[in-house]
């Protein structure tokens, strides 16, 4: 099993790590295959504009990598482009992952979602 | 960047007397060890040395060691010409969970053709019962096989013990000694053992060769059939230069036994009390005496042991962890769940075992660098003392298993 450069570069250098001040939006999902965990932060503005998003992540190299991408991916976009992303978008921009590992992208994709879902939640009340 | 390898568990490099042994065997000496002319008498002759070597290695005689294309290839044919030729005495077989996957996985493979296998389990350190063990002995009870000691957690079990459990009984004990050979003394005439599986490659010979060591009289079907070869019990041409490198460095092990061991020993224990007093939430897994003299083996809460061995991996260091996300299969390892620890919390394995070339800066070097890879990753944590780890995720993990 081989990681591309990109995964190693997200894993050591990642970006967007820990908890963005101020976040309006936060989910964390559970892998049931592997049993890893992925928190998403979001700050989003008024117009529904995500200005700024982290994670953390309790995974392999794969999960930290496809949560580095991801939240890099959607900072700047509106909530409903980023509910958009898949995670086949953030395999393509990692440069491909090993079969084992497609999974863990799939954390990605649903933690922000989940986050967004909670944002919308948090705007409700 | 100067590499430090602290995976000798997995496999050992090749030792250059060993090399040099053996390369004689792949130029010259290139004759069938079957035919009867100089270079066929040749082949033959180096391989009866290496035999001999091996045989002294463990107190053995030469008629009782059998080579094999792995220390897997030991282990399938230990359990399962064992369970073949002895069926209509009984279809029960005794293991343990921390088998090596060469044996849970034959043992799996036999309950599916009727035999019954029981599992003994292990306390928190790795250990079986001996309680458990005469428990479990029935009388359709064929076979006993037990790992000397563990490739994960390194705990050595009592296997002199239970030998004497086991013979009383008239029952046939097999012990997988692939992770002690070279690493604690192997003394079948003091052990009660019937058969031994062994690999040349955890000992600084080349893989893909092994040793069944055949206790004399004891009923055993073949594995692979064919020609004549191993005393018309395990067909093949012989792997000459392979044999003789198994033949040199089974006798380097034996001759540097004490001295490697204590070295391995010296620089564990070091590397044990630097983890432990410098990183906190680290717990050692395995038995705290009772364990190879290479093996150490940490969870640290928190965090993921892939995520630990690619960080080490880029400062040069190798190592290996017993966590779902390394395993391919996601499933995290059968051994670390076996000595009760959760899900979870075997994520956050690592396993570092010392060879006979490790030197106490590389060690140093290691913890050094650990204490910064584990609080970066940390941090990087959605979990944590005040945060645990969400069981329904794992309760999750375990449905989509079966
Ligand atoms: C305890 C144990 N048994 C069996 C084996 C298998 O040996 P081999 O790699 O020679 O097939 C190994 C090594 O992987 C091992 O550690
Ligand atoms: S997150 Fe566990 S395998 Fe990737």
């Amino acid at each position: 099993m081989e990681y591309t450069d990109v995964v190693m570069e997200n894993f050591t250098c990642p970006k967007h790590v820990g908890e963005v001040e101020g976040a309006n939006g936060i989910g964390q999902v559970g892998s049931p295959a592997c049993g890893d965990i992925m928190k998403i932060f979001l700050k989003i503005n008024d117009d529904d504009i995500i200005e700024d998003a982290s994670f953390k992540t309790f995974g392999c190299g794969a999960a930290v990598a496809s949560s580095s991408m991801a939240t890099d991916m959607i900072i700047g976009k509106s909530i409903e482009e980023a509910a958009k992303l898949t995670n086949s978008d953030v395999v393509d921009a990692l440069g491909g992952l090993p079969d084992v590992k497609i999974h863990c992208s799939v954390l990605a994709a649903e933690a922000i979602q989940a986050a967004i879902e909670d944002y919308k939640k948090n705007k409700k009340k | 960047m100067k590499r430090i390898y602290l995976d000798h568990a997995a496999t050992t490099p090749i030792d250059p007397i060993v090399l040099e042994a053996m390369l004689p065997s792949l130029t010259g000496n290139y004759g069938n060890p079957s035919s009867i002319y100089v270079e066929g008498r040749a082949a033959k002759k180096s391989i009866e040395a290496a035999r001999l070597q091996i045989a002294t290695a463990i107190n053995a005689d030469t008629r009782e060691i059998y080579f094999t294309g792995s220390g897997s290839e030991a282990d399938n044919w230990a359990i399962k010409g064992i369970a073949m030729k002895n069926q209509a005495k009984g279809k029960h077989i005794i293991s343990t969970t921390i088998e090596h996957h060469a044996v849970l996985h034959t043992c799996q493979y036999l309950e599916k053709q009727g035999f019954e296998v029981t599992y003994l389990p292990v306390d928190e350190n790795g250990l079986i019962s001996l309680d458990d063990l005469k428990k479990a002995i029935r009388k359709d009870t064929i076979l006993v096989s037990i790992m000397f000691a563990n490739n994960e957690i390194g705990t050595i079990e009592p296997i002199k013990a239970i030998g004497e459990i086991v013979k009383e009984k008239g029952i046939i004990f097999h012990t997988d000694a692939v992770q002690a050979l070279g690493n604690i003394p192997i003394d079948v005439k003091d052990l009660n053992v019937d058969l031994i599986s062994l690999s040349a490659h955890k000992i600084y010979g080349p893989k893909g060769i092994g040793v069944l060591y055949i206790r004399k009289g004891v009923p055993i079907d073949n594995l692979i059939h064919g020609g004549a070869q191993e005393r018309k019990k395990r067909a093949g041409t012989e792997n000459t230069a392979e044999i003789v490198a198994f033949g040199k460095a089974a006798e380097l092990a034996n001759q540097h036994l004490e001295e490697n061991a204590i070295h391995m020993k010296t620089l564990r224990d070091v590397l044990i009390k630097g983890v432990m007093e410098k990183i906190p939430q680290v717990r050692l897994n395995g038995h705290p005496q009772q364990r190879l003299p290479g093996n150490a083996n940490f969870c640290f809460d928190y965090i993921e042991g892939e995520s630990i061995l690619l960080s080490l991996d880029i400062i040069g260091v190798a190592g290996s962890s017993g966590s779902a996300c390394t395993s391919g299969s996601l499933d995290p390892s059968h051994v670390l769940l076996a000595i009760g620890l959760p899900a979870g919390v075997a994520h956050g394995s690592l396993r570092l075992s010392i060879g006979k070339s490790t030197t106490l800066e590389d060690i140093n070097y290691v913890v050094d660098n650990l204490v910064v890879i584990i609080e970066r990753l940390r941090k990087m944590s959605p979990i944590n003392a005040e945060c645990p780890i969400d069981d329904a995720v794992f309760e999750k993990a375990d449905h989509h298993k079966h």
